[in-house]
């Protein structure tokens, strides 16, 4: 365990000195007030508090999910491209200890990330109602969604050495999950209950954003983080020994 | 400490190394001797626990690496050829993550670093980030951290490239010192720097190994015999054809077996001739009465670059040496 503390802790500091960790923190609260403004309050005609907060959460979604993957693009490829990862590789390290650090160091910055938005659904108490559990719920699904943009953008980072190609596969890998859903009305049983299944959001994430917590949804974000963590880990281990 | 038996290692179809086996006894500096590409990295990556190999035994300190490596990293220091330094991390904060990553103790940690710092000369930049560091105190930082853990073997990938002069004089010492307590494995293509650290020269050539020893064993090695050695001469004579029957010459003396024509100019020509043993007035005689005049005739001093040179290519002649 004492291993996966360290790199998180070295890796946390790393966000915090490094541009790359600002300027992603930066963008995603400037465009998610921005999105916030102009679609969840900027609208014209009066509406419920829970839609509004529901609007946000969507955004916000969203946002982790990206924030997620240029956060994690990164963490692999920059260590292979300075040769830093010799130092991991040479110390008594295990391959999945170094991807749970990493793991977990972007979890932690990405969800104080997230933290700093709270003041938006907080604005809607001043004309209107907001219920605590929905709250929960909404960035327990961010959370969710921003854990699985980790893994799948630490997969790519682990494939190559440049943080470019490393972006460009795990926006692919993205926008591929994402848009599943559109498979499942052209192929038969079971795969279009499959390709429906897997999408990235379509099924998964209108739950959270209402405010309610289904555990199948739950068990969804994590079992793709999972997924794309134990394939990074793998991944590891073969550049390890074969490079 | 070390056992290395027909280690060998491909990467896809090419063929890195090919059946090394050798020794080391605990606290030897041993240096890897090599072109660029003929191997001395990948070994080292391999007794680093860095790779695999693809056949092959590697056990150090009794221990298998291909069952143990976890428990070998521990007791192991690595530099590699560019060092693995974290950018944004100041001297002092990176040195303390490796040695805790190592596994040092909280207890002993601060005593640790301390030492790494003083070893290496770094207390005066102990607060400054790495990227401010300049290339040798970037290299210096890179030993620091294979050293911080007190491990019992040490791997230094070229400790010395690009390096100026008086920063690899301050880095041999280091080195040498540090020879006392740690089993050293170092790397280099420059020879005079390698022979100068090591106890022990280990020459790799297109992933074999072709000599292992100490510098003048491996210089008889390449002479065959102890007693022989190498003249070197210079001749002038008139005609373009004087260096060719020079050469006829001293080929004919008893107990030559080589001569070769180093390098030419108008009139004069350097030759290089191998005897059996020392056949110096032998030689001059031959010169003398072939019409030839002779300028220069002298024992070469068998330095470890040419020495070098022949067990890398040994059908090459050798270079004048100057």
């Amino acid at each position: 365990m004492k291993p996966i503390a360290l790199i998180i802790r070295r890796e946390l500091a790393a966000y915090l000195r490094s541009p790359l960790g600002w300027v992603v923190a930066a963008v995603l609260l400037l465009i998610d007030g921005l999105a916030f403004n102009v679609f969840a309050v900027g609208s014209d005609t009066a509406r419920k508090s829970s839609e509004v907060i529901s609007q946000f959460f969507f955004f916000s979604g969203g946002l982790a999910e990206a924030a997620g993957l240029f956060l994690a693009m990164r963490l692999i490829a920059e260590e292979r491209q300075t040769g830093t990862i010799n130092l991991l590789f040479s110390s008594p390290v295990r391959d999945y200890q170094i991807v749970l650090g990493k793991f977990f160091a972007a979890l932690l910055f990405l969800i104080g990330i997230h933290i700093l938005s709270i003041y938006m659904p907080l604005m809607v108490l001043l004309h209107g109602k907001v219920a605590k559990g929905h709250l929960v719920a909404g960035y327990l699904g961010v959370v969710l969604m921003g854990s699985t943009g980790l893994a799948i953008g630490m997969f790519a980072s682990s494939l190559t050495r440049s943080q470019l190609v490393a972006i460009v596969v795990g926006a692919a890998i993205s926008v591929a999950l994402l848009l599943s859903w559109l498979l499942a009305p052209v192929t038969d049983r079971p795969f279009d209950q499959f390709f429906s299944w897997l999408a990235l959001w379509n099924k998964h994430f209108p739950s959270f954003m209402r405010g309610s917590i289904s555990l199948q949804d739950v068990a969804y974000y994590l079992s793709m983080t999972y997924v794309f963590l134990f394939a990074t880990t793998r991944v590891l281990e073969s550049r390890r020994w074969s490079s | 400490m070390i056992e290395v038996e027909d280690l060998t290692k491909y990467y896809g179809g090419k063929r890195a190394i090919h059946d090394l086996c050798f020794r080391i006894e605990k606290g030897e500096i041993v240096g890897f001797l090599g072109l660029n590409g003929a191997g001395k990295t990948t070994t080292l990556r391999i007794l680093g626990c860095l790779i695999l190999p693809s056949s092959g035994v590697v056990r150090i300190d009794g221990m298998d690496l291909a069952d143990s490596a976890h428990e070998i990293r521990k007791r192991l220091g690595f530099l590699p050829d560019t060092p693995p330094l974290y950018d944004e991390m100041s001297v002092q904060d990176y040195l303390r993550f490796v040695a805790e990553l190592k596994g040092v103790s909280s207890k002993n940690l601060r005593r640790y670093v301390g030492d790494a710092l003083a070893t290496c000369n770094l207390n005066e930049v102990a607060a400054d980030n790495i990227s401010t560091l300049s290339h040798g105190y970037r290299q210096r930082v890179g030993l620091a951290q294979s050293i911080v853990h007190k491990p019992s073997l040490l791997i230094l990938d070229e400790p010395t490239s690009g390096l100026d002069p008086v920063q690899i004089v301050e880095m041999r010492e280091l080195i040498k010192r540090l020879g006392g307590e740690h089993t050293v494995l170092l790397s280099s293509h420059i020879l005079t720097e390698i022979s100068q650290t090591s106890d022990r020269l280990l020459v790799i050539d297109r992933g074999k190994l072709v000599a292992d020893g100490t510098e003048e064993s491996i210089s008889q090695q390449a002479h065959g015999s102890a007693q022989g050695g190498v003249l070197e001469l210079e001749v002038e004579g008139d005609g373009d054809s004087s260096a060719e029957q020079a050469r006829q010459a001293i080929g004919r003396v008893p107990g030559v077996i080589v001569a070769r024509v180093v390098s030419k100019q108008a009139r004069r020509a350097r030759l290089e001739v191998e005897c059996s043993d020392d056949r110096r007035s032998q030689v001059a005689r031959a010169v003398v009465e072939s019409g030839l005049g002779l300028l220069l005739l002298q024992r070469k001093a068998l330095e470890l670059e040419s020495i070098f040179q022949r067990l890398v290519h040994p059908s090459h002649p050798q270079p004048p040496s100057t």
